[in-house]
């Protein structure tokens, strides 16, 4: 500055740095547009079929609620479950016994790999009789489901950060086990447990298969059963889930987001977090 | 107060107040050995560090430095031996409880709490009030010229503003040991000396016991009581840095530590050694050398070149380092040399320039058995 100042004063011209214009090349408006139209039509015949007055309707419904309300129970129960079963057994592979990483990447493979039918069919011969007839056996099932992606969240969000390094250094600063996870763990893999969770939440709300072959009339399965009887209203049941949906994990993305930003964390991304950011000055003046 | 070469009593009093009293406890290695399957990272160990003392272990990657260390911070565990602290074997004491201020190579700062509450983390964790432990991380921040950064993350820090926050964290603690996992290392060189001056600073009036690892001998030499050069998971020797230099023990240290070169000579068994055609006394620990064709190992400021029509040698580059010029060159015999000269009467050696080069023959040398 100091250097500016006096060439300024001096009255040298001095050169403003060119700001560099962020150009979107035509290719990439085409790319949008395109893609824009693709998701865009669809939605766009669907409200026009449906009409508004559907909208209004849709909510008068007496399963309306109680299917949605199950839905959101579920989304809540797997999240929760996941979360509290995958954070600690993913931490403690990733720090304690990196060389079976690639025996889970391929376990929790498997809930992909495998038809819902055969899980949900397997379910039912060995879960117990209490679990049966509730809507818990289906949270506890879409646990398995949203395995794989709630791993891969968390996976990717452990090697963004020195997890190692921050463990042994509260270690050596007299922090347990459990301080350690609570405090420097769990804070810094906030980003990608939003991840496992918008995955974790959009998975539960619109899976069909397993929820209606264990005859839960989850949202879902409220709408393919209502399209029988009423097309309009069904489609406009559907748009609305999707309304609210998308609202839910935009919601949890912005929330995530912010908090990431402040602490220079990754963004909430769903398969990947991008590398924590940290500013380093060369040369800097100490 | 911030840490500056005009700080003086009353500053190392604010220092040792600001850091508690945490007195150095003397330390010893004994006899540590670890294997990582047929790796041997170390082979029976043995170090003893004085209260207040600081010990640099330095050498090559893979000499087990940093397998030491993380043995002494609780980290790893020895397959024989054990670490004492005070007295107190460390073995069965997990690395939470053993009491000692670690700085490490990467910023290990907790990206997710503030400079300030990095700081008080040791102090949160011994149950310290809210009130008491703002007070006592910010006298720490204090002392290592961070005050205004107190409110700001990790990620708004520059690299060596990092490494100090690490080491008043290290020091929150009233550590009984410091230790520290080659902490500037990832830092560019300006920054790298300036807190290396520091940390030595602070060590000092603190008088905490510290074992420093480093593979930069000019950052174990400036900064160490004692140095202890590694090799092989063994200490080959230590001591105090100018005898490091002056007095290796051995020909891996003389040449690890500081610039030596080889140049042929004829050794008889006795006192002396011949090399470029004078009677050298020969380093004591030495005389075991087998009698004949020998190496002399000398240092650049050993030798003596002048310019000489028909020499000995010829000047085939030279580096400026600022009241010395050190100049390589070429032996009859394809033997490289370097040499140390002022700068001043150094301006007419350029490369391609014949050279007489002298051995002195006031101090003793070191003798190898011929590469």
């Amino acid at each position: 500055m100091a250097t500016v100042a006096s060439a300024e004063q001096a009255g040298t011209r001095v050169p403003k740095p060119a700001v560099r214009r962020r150009t979107w090349p035509v290719w990439r408006w085409m790319v949008l547009v395109i893609a824009a139209l693709y998701f865009g039509i669809p939605l766009y015949a669907g409200l026009k079929f449906a009409g508004l007055k559907a909208f209004t309707q849709v909510t008068s419904y007496p399963q309306f609620g109680s299917s949605f309300v199950l839905s959101l129970r579920l989304a809540l129960i797997a999240t929760v479950l996941t979360l509290v079963l995958m954070v600690p057994t993913t931490v403690y592979v990733h720090l304690r016994l990196p060389r079976i990483r690639r025996v889970m990447e391929a376990i929790t493979i498997l809930p992909i790999v495998i038809p819902p039918i055969a899980l949900i069919i397997g379910v039912l011969k060995v879960a117990p009789g209490f679990l049966i007839s509730t809507p818990d056996l289906l949270g506890l099932e879409y646990v398995i489901l949203a395995m794989p992606f709630a791993y891969r969240s968390l996976d990717s969000g452990l090697r963004s950060f020195d997890a190692k390094t921050l463990v042994e250094a509260a270690n050596s600063l007299g922090a347990g086990w459990p301080a350690t996870l609570w405090r420097v763990v769990i804070p810094n893999l906030r980003t990608a447990m939003l991840s496992a969770t918008v995955l974790t939440v959009a998975l539960v709300l619109g899976e069909y298969t397993m929820a209606s072959l264990d005859n839960f009339q989850t949202f879902p399965v409220w709408i393919v059963n209502f399209e029988q009887n009423s097309g309009n209203v069904s489609v406009a049941a559907s748009l609305l889930a999707l309304f609210v949906t998308w609202l839910l994990l935009m919601l949890i993305v912005t929330l995530g987001g912010r908090r990431a930003r402040k602490h220079g964390g990754a963004e909430v991304a769903l398969f990947s977090v991008a590398t924590r950011q940290t500013t380093q000055t060369a040369g800097e003046a100490e | 107060m911030t840490m500056n070469a005009a700080a003086g009593t009353e500053a190392g009093g604010s220092a040792r107040r600001a850091a508690g009293n945490g007195a150095g406890a003397p330390v010893v290695l004994d006899s540590l050995s670890r294997s990582f399957g047929a790796v041997r990272a170390l082979d029976g160990l043995s170090l003893d560090i004085a209260p207040g003392e600081l010990v640099a272990l330095l050498g090559p990657s893979g000499c087990g430095k940093t397998t030491a260390l993380r043995i002494v911070a609780g980290f790893e565990y020895a397959d024989a031996g054990k670490v004492t602290v005070d007295g107190r074997d460390m073995s069965p004491v997990p690395a939470a409880k053993r009491d000692m201020g670690m700085v490490f190579q990467s910023y290990s700062l907790f990206p997710n709490m503030s400079a300030l509450d990095n700081v008080a983390f040791g102090l949160r964790m011994r149950k310290i009030g809210s009130a008491g432990r703002t007070k006592r991380a910010t006298a720490l921040l204090d002392m290592v010229g961070l005050a205004p950064q107190a409110r700001q993350y990790p990620h708004q820090l520059s690299g060596g503003q990092q490494q100090r926050v690490a080491l008043a964290r290290a020091l929150a603690i009233e550590p009984r040991v410091l230790l520290l996992d080659e902490p500037l290392s990832a830092l560019d060189a300006k920054v790298r000396l300036q807190l290396r001056e520091q940390i030595r600073t602070l060590q000092q009036r603190l008088g905490t016991t510290t074992l420093f690892v480093t593979h930069d001998q000019e950052e174990a030499l400036s900064m160490a009581d004692r140095v202890g050069v590694m090799k092989d998971g063994r200490l080959e020797q230590i001591d105090m840095p100018s005898e490091l230099y002056a007095r290796p023990a051995t020909t891996f240290v003389a040449e690890f530590v500081g610039t030596m070169s080889r140049i042929p000579g004829n050794y008889q068994g006795g006192a002396d050694v011949t090399v470029l055609g004078r009677d050298v006394p020969v380093h004591g620990e030495h005389a075991s050398v087998s009698p004949g064709e020998v190496d002399v190992l000398v240092r650049p400021e050993g030798l003596t070149v002048e310019a000489v029509a028909g020499g000995n040698g010829i000047v085939t580059d030279r580096t400026f380092l600022g009241s010395l010029t050190r100049l390589s060159v070429l032996l009859s015999g394809d033997i490289a040399v370097k040499v140390d000269k002022a700068s001043t009467a150094a301006t007419e050696l350029v490369p391609g320039t014949s050279v007489q080069v002298s051995i002195p023959g006031t101090e003793p040398v070191l003798i190898a058995e011929r590469a």
